[in-house]
């Protein structure tokens, strides 16, 4: 068996006719996890519906964990667990009967089914609302309700679709940790996402999908050199200089916007940022505002493909 | 956490048998925690009896019989029939929402989810159908069925809720939206079930209504019932009524199956 859990070689498919997969070839190493990123409608549920099952493809080799998903189907899904877009339990049911239902569903038998169910429950933090209905949890818990139900079997193999899209920032950062204890377990993960520093964040490598064709892979660092690293803006305040600023600082790479007083200088690290605003300070230098801009998915895109992310109304 | 998972190999007749059992065991769940769907099924059912029996009771002529007992087999067959639309409605909401994917993903039989509903509307219509006769007890309901009639009056409503379900499943699988299956829902049972025997007998309806009205198979159903609880001549309507049941039957569980498994969700 070859190293990589997942392996795509080639893979197409089309709604009616609309191409939405375009040739993919990708591959996750076991134990590490892909960040698949691109706007909506780039094709990444649908790749995600290829692995697990739930879609045939047209053309081309998908393999998980050796096994072929069209061949062998009930193979694979033996050995993955799917976290959808859309929370995937059942609302009427608590949260602990929603546990126990896929337990069984997986053939543990009662009784493993129960004692997972209360394995996941404390892993995931539901405990207190595991006797009620569902459909009475907030955006998070029910996220986090659906992560578990989908690591019942403990899963070589998961499948994340866009596991933070809509939540607010805490209930993001509380399944960030979620992911990443997922990951020290050794499990594979896949990870489709629209946030670039969710994918810099979680993932070991990325890749960008854009119109159903990958259009770079790498790691984070990898693709955001091709992007341009962080930059550090700075208004200067009325009172002083612009251009005594300017001259005080790196003169590499330096953007400036005179009406706005704003310069703007490539920050790698806190170095940078530290040796740019000691300099201006020894000069004297009032700075009105200072702010960090990382790379947004936009601009990686604007970079990769040399257009704009544009909203597409067809399947994602 | 280890990689690595203790799952059974192939699914066999026993895996299949517990992945049904689950399933409705889901399904009969939902019948207690969904209030609003018990209020259809214990309250609606006395509803339309008190109704019919006080409100058509004295304007309808129903020869031999009284009303109150001549209603029984209708306004019954009638719930049943509007009660199966709960399948349609819950296989349409399970499409709608991602639970699906999920129970497709799994290694397991994926089409004992219409099993579950489809048994989950047998329960519930068996509970309707108690709900009723008790009522009809209280209001002058006078049967004659001795025991074994009953259960033959079992297994034909039965039947009947299968057939119906199943039915009603298929169009669950084929609608576009919840509120599409309640409107198609309606607009099919509400005339098959009043164009028939149910509430008035059809010597008085016009001929084309009267002669589909006598032989289409919600009033074989109904006759057939009506004829076991208090007397009417039975004639052929239990073996027809029987056939029609188990014919739909036949029909429509491999057709539910091939439309669950091809149905690409969203």
């Amino acid at each position: 068996m070859s190293d990589n859990a997942i392996e795509i070689k080639g893979l197409t498919k089309s709604f009616k006719k609309v191409k939405v997969l375009e040739g993919i070839n990708l591959s996750v190493e076991r134990g590490t996890m892909l960040a698949l990123l691109g706007p909506n409608g780039a094709g990444k549920t649908t790749t995600v519906r290829i692995l697990s099952t739930l879609l045939k493809p047209d053309a081309g080799e998908v393999r998980v964990n050796g096994f072929d998903v069209v061949g062998q189907a009930d193979e694979v899904r033996r050995t993955i667990g799917l976290t959808g877009q859309y929370a995937a339990v059942d609302e009427l049911l608590t949260g602990r009967e929603n546990l126990i239902m896929m337990g069984r569903l997986y053939h543990l038998g009662i009784a493993r089914a129960k004692s997972r169910a209360e394995e996941l429950l404390t892993q995931f933090d539901l405990t207190d609302a595991a006797d009620r209905a569902a459909k009475t949890y907030s955006g998070g818990m029910r996220r986090r309700l659906d992560l578990a139900a989908s690591l019942v079997a403990i899963p070589p193999v998961l499948f994340l679709d866009e596991p933070t899209t809509g939540l607010d920032p805490r209930s993001r950062i509380t399944m960030w940790n979620v992911i990443r204890g997922l990951m020290d377990s050794g499990a594979t993960i896949l990870l489709t996402t629209q946030y670039l520093e969710e994918a810099d964040k979680l993932a070991d490598r990325i890749a960008v999908l854009d119109h159903g064709v990958i259009i770079a892979e790498g790691t984070a660092k990898e693709l955001k050199s091709r992007v341009g690293n962080e930059r550090l803006e700075l208004i200067i305040g009325e009172r002083s200089n612009l251009e005594e600023a300017i001259k005080v600082l790196p003169n590499t790479d330096l953007q400036i916007h005179k009406e706005e007083r704003r310069i703007s200088i490539p920050a790698g690290g806190v170095a940078d940022v530290s040796a740019a605003l000691t300099s201006l300070q020894k000069a004297g230098i009032d700075v009105e505002s200072l702010s960090l801009h990382r790379p947004t998915l936009d601009e990686v895109f604007l970079t990769l493909t040399g257009k704009e992310v544009t909203e597409e109304e067809t399947k994602s | 956490m280890t990689p690595s998972t203790s799952i059974s190999p192939r699914p066999t007749l026993g895996t299949v048998f517990s992945d049904c059992l689950v399933l409705i065991e889901r399904s009969l769940k939902h019948i207690i925690k969904n209030r609003d769907q018990l209020l259809g099924v214990v309250v609606q059912p006395i509803m339309f009896m008190l109704l019919f029996r006080y409100v058509f009771g004295g304007a309808i002529n129903t020869g031999g019989v009284t009303y109150v007992n001549f209603l029984m087999a209708g306004i019954v067959v009638q719930t049943v029939a509007f009660g199966s639309l709960t399948t349609s409605l819950s296989v349409a909401t399970d499409l709608t929402r991602g639970i699906i994917d999920r129970f497709k993903s799994l290694p397991m039989a994926s089409g004992a989810v219409l099993v579950g509903h489809v048994v989950a509307d047998v329960v519930r219509n068996a509970i309707s159908t108690l709900v009723m006769v008790l009522v009809g007890f209280l209001v002058g309901f006078n049967p004659v069925a001795t025991f074994a009639e009953w259960l033959m009056i079992a297994g034909i409503l039965v039947l009947f809720t299968l057939a119906m379900s199943w039915l009603a499943a298929i169009m669950g699988l084929l609608a576009r939206s919840v509120e599409a299956v309640q409107w198609v829902g309606f607009m099919a049972i509400f005339p098959l079930t009043f164009a028939s025997s149910a509430f008035v007998p059809t010597d008085g309806m016009p001929y084309f209504l009267r002669v589909f009205a006598e032989n289409q198979p919600v009033t074989q159903v109904i006759e057939a019932v009506r004829a076991l609880m208090v007397g009417t001549p039975i004639g052929s309507h239990g073996w027809i009524a029987t056939v029609w049941c188990v014919g739909f039957i036949i029909l429509a569980v491999p057709l539910a199956f091939y439309l669950f498994r091809t149905k690409a969700v969203r």
